[in-house]
């Protein structure tokens, strides 16, 4: 391991490998990544591997909708051996209340504005996009057919291999233990095997990220939540789109592979805890089997669980902190960084370098002094 | 066991996964099941590795020389067989969350 680097990058999950990528693609290729376990083990390897770009905010749409033109040329572009598996199979968004349905013609009107080319449509119209979904409560809901699902082992994977090829250092298996600073700024990042001096840390750190700021002695408004999934045997592809209910707080795709995947937001204690219930095992049960009623005949192979870090808007919190200088953060995605690690790595990479960006006005807005400020914009869609 | 006789094996049944593709990734440093799993599906199917995940570990050990005794071993998790989600759903619980009995 190197003694002494550039930046130093917290995460091997999508987030760090993507802004690990994006550094060396710009140029700065004296980047370490540590990673306690190994590549998208943490948050990145336990999410739902959807891409969605319906979202309720300007800069969740604008991140997710920059992120998936990157998705459809990654396999390219990063010359990845593997595939990363992007299908745009489309996101059907379902509303069951008056309120929903107010909030998913905003929503779209913001979308449209954009160039998310999301539609409104009747149960009806729902229904032959997803002619097994059970649409007796069912009031309106919404498309973008260029949604879709993604690899999440292999896309972190695709920006680790791209990473390494530009000389990027990526330690497996190493655990960060602390974080030196001299006169309000960052001097090294002390590791179980060794330390390496730096004056740029990036936490990237997903559902650990609090962790990691406790040790450099940055306060964040952030904290975990454990938020669980399962999985299905394979099956012959019949369900093109995600299904999600803000409603039920759930959602449902089917993968290239053939399963179905599903998980439901839950209230849970904040912490660091993932251990499966089979309460959710139950509830997702019961949820799915009237929603998408086929779905019963289904035998579930798994079920697992991972964190998600939630801001008080829902939004992540990226770049720099007056509290620490060199101390940058790419973290609180709130359950959805996975889709939107390709902008959080090129916006990253650029602001960290001080380079110019079309896009720079996104690391403003999302920059931490906004919960102090008062400005926040919050997320309504999440599950 | 490095002859090439059985390269065309295949270790994980439900995904069909070769010996010789395990072999590809373990020489390319992924060295624990976790790892192997997450890129080639190996013990993703149906079985979830209760067939191939000793020979997997065999596979590791043999290639990597580190004895199976101490190699990780990926979490055990519910469901212990594939269960209908019609099943689970139909299922009634009590006041306690048991199964109740009609």
């Amino acid at each position: 391991m190197k003694n002494k680097a550039q930046v130093v990058v917290i995460g091997g999950g999508v987030v760090g490998c993507s802004i690990a990528y994006h550094l060396a693609a710009n140029g700065c290729k004296d980047v370490v990544v540590l990673e306690k376990e190994f590549l998208a083990s943490g948050s990145t390897g336990r999410c739902g591997a959807g891409v969605r770009q319906q979202w309720g905010t300007e800069m969740n749409c604008r991140l997710s909708t920059g992120s998936a033109r990157d998705f459809e040329n990654m396999n390219e572009e990063l010359q990845y051996e593997g595939d990363i598996e992007f299908h745009q199979g489309g996101y059907l968004l379902v509303a069951y209340t008056d309120h929903q349905v107010e909030q998913f013609k905003k929503n779209v009107a913001l979308q449209n504005s954009l160039g998310i080319h999301s539609r409104f449509l009747t149960p009806l119209q729902a229904k032959e996009i997803v002619p097994h979904l059970n649409i007796e409560p069912l009031l309106a809901a919404t498309f973008y057919e260029k949604d879709g699902h993604a690899n999440p082992f292999h896309v972190t994977q695709a920006y680790a291999d791209a990473a390494r090829r530009l000389g990027v250092e990526i330690n497996t298996y190493t655990t960060v233990t602390g974080i030196k600073t001299e006169n309000g700024r960052i001097i090294g990042v002390v590791t179980d095997k060794g330390e390496i001096s730096t004056p740029i840390v990036v936490n990237a750190a997903g559902g650990f990220a609090d962790v990691i700021a406790q040790m450099a002695g940055v306060e964040l408004p952030t904290y975990s939540e454990r938020h669980q999934i399962l999985v299905t045997e394979p099956v012959e592809a019949f369900q093109g789109p995600m299904v999600m209910s803000f409603h039920h707080n759930t959602y449902c795709q089917q993968s290239p592979h053939g399963s179905f995947i599903m998980g439901m937001g839950e209230i849970e204690p904040h912490g660091h805890e993932i251990m499966s219930t089979w309460q959710f095992l139950k509830e997702m049960s019961d949820k799915i089997t009237n929603m998408l009623p086929p779905l019963r005949y289904l035998r579930v192979v798994r079920q697992w669980a991972g964190l998600y870090h939630l801001t008080p808007d829902r939004q992540p919190i990226l770049g720099s902190t007056e509290q620490l200088q060199g101390f940058e953060m790419a973290l609180g995605f709130s359950g959805h960084g996975f889709m939107i690690a390709p902008m959080t790595g090129r916006l990253m990479a650029a602001h960290i370098l001080g380079l110019d960006h079309k896009d720079k006005d996104i690391m403003t807005t999302l920059n931490m002094d906004r919960f102090a400020k008062g400005n926040l914009f919050i997320e309504p869609s999440v599950v | 066991m490095s002859n090439h006789e059985y390269d065309n094996t295949i270790i994980c049944r439900c995904e069909d996964i070769s010996r010789a593709e395990l072999h590809k990734w373990i020489d390319q440093g992924l060295t624990t099941v976790d790892e192997l799993k997450r890129l080639t599906r190996a013990t993703m199917g149906p079985c979830q590795g209760r067939t191939c995940r000793q020979l997997i570990l065999q596979e590791i050990a043999s290639r990597t020389g580190v004895p199976i005794s101490e190699a990780k071993i990926p979490t055990y998790r519910q469901p212990l067989r594939g269960i209908t989600l019609g099943a689970i759903a139909d299922m009634k619980l009590d006041e306690e969350g048991k199964p109740h009995e009609e």
